[in-house]
């Protein structure tokens, strides 16, 4: 069993503290019963009441997790078929501008992306609002479910898959009945990776989005750019709470279930820009 | 050996997801692409047309003039050089946080890695908006750090921290260090440990064996791990709009600035495709040097 030294115990404790510090802070300050959002005035749950009430906001809030749903669902269709062509169709032609196309996104920056995507909604004149945010969404985010799923693919033995098809079964159904069981957890956990980057996006939404969809960072944004606020305190706490349950939740369910979900994971969340090569 | 082989299927498979990148990645480029070679006017939409048409034939009116305006005015100039020295210093902060980090991770027990992954990774699945608002509470004038500094006798008055390049670096530092640690920690877990005590054995120091063995053996993961800082950070517009200060814009800032503020596409098309070019070169880089490795696969 290998011990840590003193000097790798210290990296660790302090990046994670640096990591956590101001997500902790921010989490204390909302049950700060004071408007002052640097004087301690006792705990409260105050600024929870206020959010329930905050109409707006909690409209926002909806807007944005029915968005998620869209776009996550959607990209997670599109972005499971490219890493399928790129994993199993071999060095198909064009299969090089196609790896880029599914690449590129990954390194544009989201402003980019935001305008170019604007001007063509202008271009074919399309009435901007909830589902041009949605496809943009779904744009930026079905190339990260290609990376994560096409590791998974890539890891595991294809011989399964030819033996089915060896015993005469179909394509699509070698695909529903050996593959899709098989990737069933890097498709889960690039569902979750897309729902989280919809639901966090700020720039890509601001560019596509029009009256009548104002998404949730897009409303907190334009709050806190004025300084901070307790209410917005209370917004950050209940989302950090969400997630860290959805995702304890999630990798719980993941070791429970046996399944490598969780390092396909980690492994899609390492260097996408590595796997460009032919 | 039986493949995926039914033409009209593989078609399909491919082609979807194809046809969506055709239609809304590389078309909405090719369309920054041709209006910022537009002329800006006072209409909806706010740029002139590529083609004029005269006696009845498309005559096209390229202009130049808004690449020449990038060149002649320094405010564009001076926010790309920004922006690449924000990027390029706080990339090298990252990899100094990050690599004793993703090392002493990966030097851990299989058990306790698993953990101390999800504890990295876990910050990066909460909002990125807000976790960068945090900052703002800690680092204000009557923020926690002064206050708490100011409490222990350390300062008499307030540091000013927010609004300054200190802030914009913690906060891009703060947002990062997840994509640092987590391709060097991927390359080190594998660096096989026997080649670490060889060294040890002949007698070689503790920090010539790191030099000399771990970090050229983890060269794929550094180049990695600053490649996904780097890229994203010359483009970052969020953390720098938030903690910075007005006086230096990042390039993001300013394609945000032009569109929003000037109603001027046509200039910000150009910035895009200027940084877009800029991005580009060091992937082109990256690749010319991973290709060789990933042919002796």
């Amino acid at each position: 069993m290998r011990k840590l030294s003193a000097f790798n115990l210290l990296a660790i404790v302090l990046g994670l503290a640096f990591l956590y510090l101001p997500i902790v802070v921010l989490v204390i300050y909302s049950f700060n019963a004071s408007r002052l959002v640097t004087v301690w005035g006792g705990w409260s749950t105050r600024w929870y009441a206020a959010l329930i009430d905050d109409a707006p906001l909690v409209e926002s809030a909806l807007i944005s997790i029915r968005l998620a749903l869209v776009s996550a669902s959607a990209a997670t269709i599109l972005g499971t078929l490219a890493a399928l062509a790129l994993a199993r169709f071999g060095r198909f032609r064009g299969r090089l501008p196609f790896a880029a196309m599914i690449y590129a996104p990954l390194v544009m920056p989201e402003v980019v992306t935001g305008l170019s995507l604007l001007l063509l909604f202008v271009a074919i004149s399309v009435d901007r609002g909830f589902w041009t945010v949605a496809i943009a969404h779904t744009t930026m985010a079905m190339c990260f479910v290609t990376v994560i799923v096409q590791s998974r693919l890539v890891d595991f033995d294809m011989s399964l898959e030819e033996a089915a098809m060896d015993l005469g079964a179909s394509p699509l159904r070698t695909f529903l009945e050996v593959t899709l069981p098989l990737i069933l957890p890097a498709i889960a956990a690039s569902w979750m990776l897309a729902f989280a980057l919809s639901l966090d996006d700020l720039v890509i939404a601001s560019f596509t989005t029009g009256p009548g969809a104002t998404t949730l960072p897009i409303r907190i944004y334009s709050e806190v750019r004025l300084g901070v606020k307790p209410e917005m305190n209370a917004v950050c706490s209940v989302m950090v709470g969400v997630v860290g349950v959805a995702v304890i939740g999630a990798s719980l369910l993941a070791k429970l279930t046996g399944a490598r979900g969780a390092s396909a994971r980690w492994r899609g969340d390492g260097p996408p820009i590595r796997a460009i090569g032919p | 050996m039986r493949r995926w082989e039914n033409p009209a299927g593989r078609r399909l498979v491919a082609g979807i997801p194809l046809a969506w990148l055709a239609v809304l990645f590389l078309a909405p480029f090719l369309i920054v692409l041709k209006i910022s070679f537009s002329q800006m006017r006072l209409a909806v939409p706010p740029y002139a047309p590529l083609f004029a048409w005269r006696h009845g034939l498309p005559v096209p009116e390229l202009h130049l003039s808004n690449y020449s305006f990038l060149l002649s005015d320094p405010l564009y100039a001076s926010a790309f050089l920004y922006s690449l020295k924000v990027a390029a210093v706080s990339t090298l902060v990252c990899l100094l946080l990050g690599y004793p980090m993703a090392y002493a991770i990966a030097r851990s027990t299989p058990s306790r890695r698993t953990a101390l992954l999800m504890l990295v990774m876990l910050p990066f699945w909460t909002s990125f908006l807000l976790r960068v608002y945090a900052w703002i509470g800690l680092l204000q004038n009557d923020g926690i750090i002064n206050n708490v500094l100011l409490y222990l006798g350390l300062i008499h008055r307030p540091l000013v921290m927010l609004q300054t390049d200190f802030s914009v670096y913690i906060g891009i530092v703060y947002s990062y260090l997840p994509f640092m640690v987590l391709p060097l920690y991927a390359t080190l877990e594998k660096l096989d440990e026997s080649l670490i005590e060889a060294a040890a054995d002949l007698g070689c120091p503790r920090w010539r064996t790191f030099w000399l063995v771990t970090l050229p053996l983890s060269s794929s993961g550094v180049l990695a791990g600053v490649l996904l800082c780097f890229i994203p950070i010359v483009g970052e517009f969020v953390i720098p709009d938030l903690l910075g200060g007005s006086r230096s814009p990042m390039i993001g800032q300013t394609i945000w600035m032009e569109f929003f503020g000037n109603k001027d596409w046509p200039a910000a098309s150009a910035i895009a495709v200027v940084l877009v070019c800029l991005l580009v070169t060091p992937i082109v880089v990256y690749q010319n040097q991973a290709m060789p490795a990933a042919e002796r696969d």
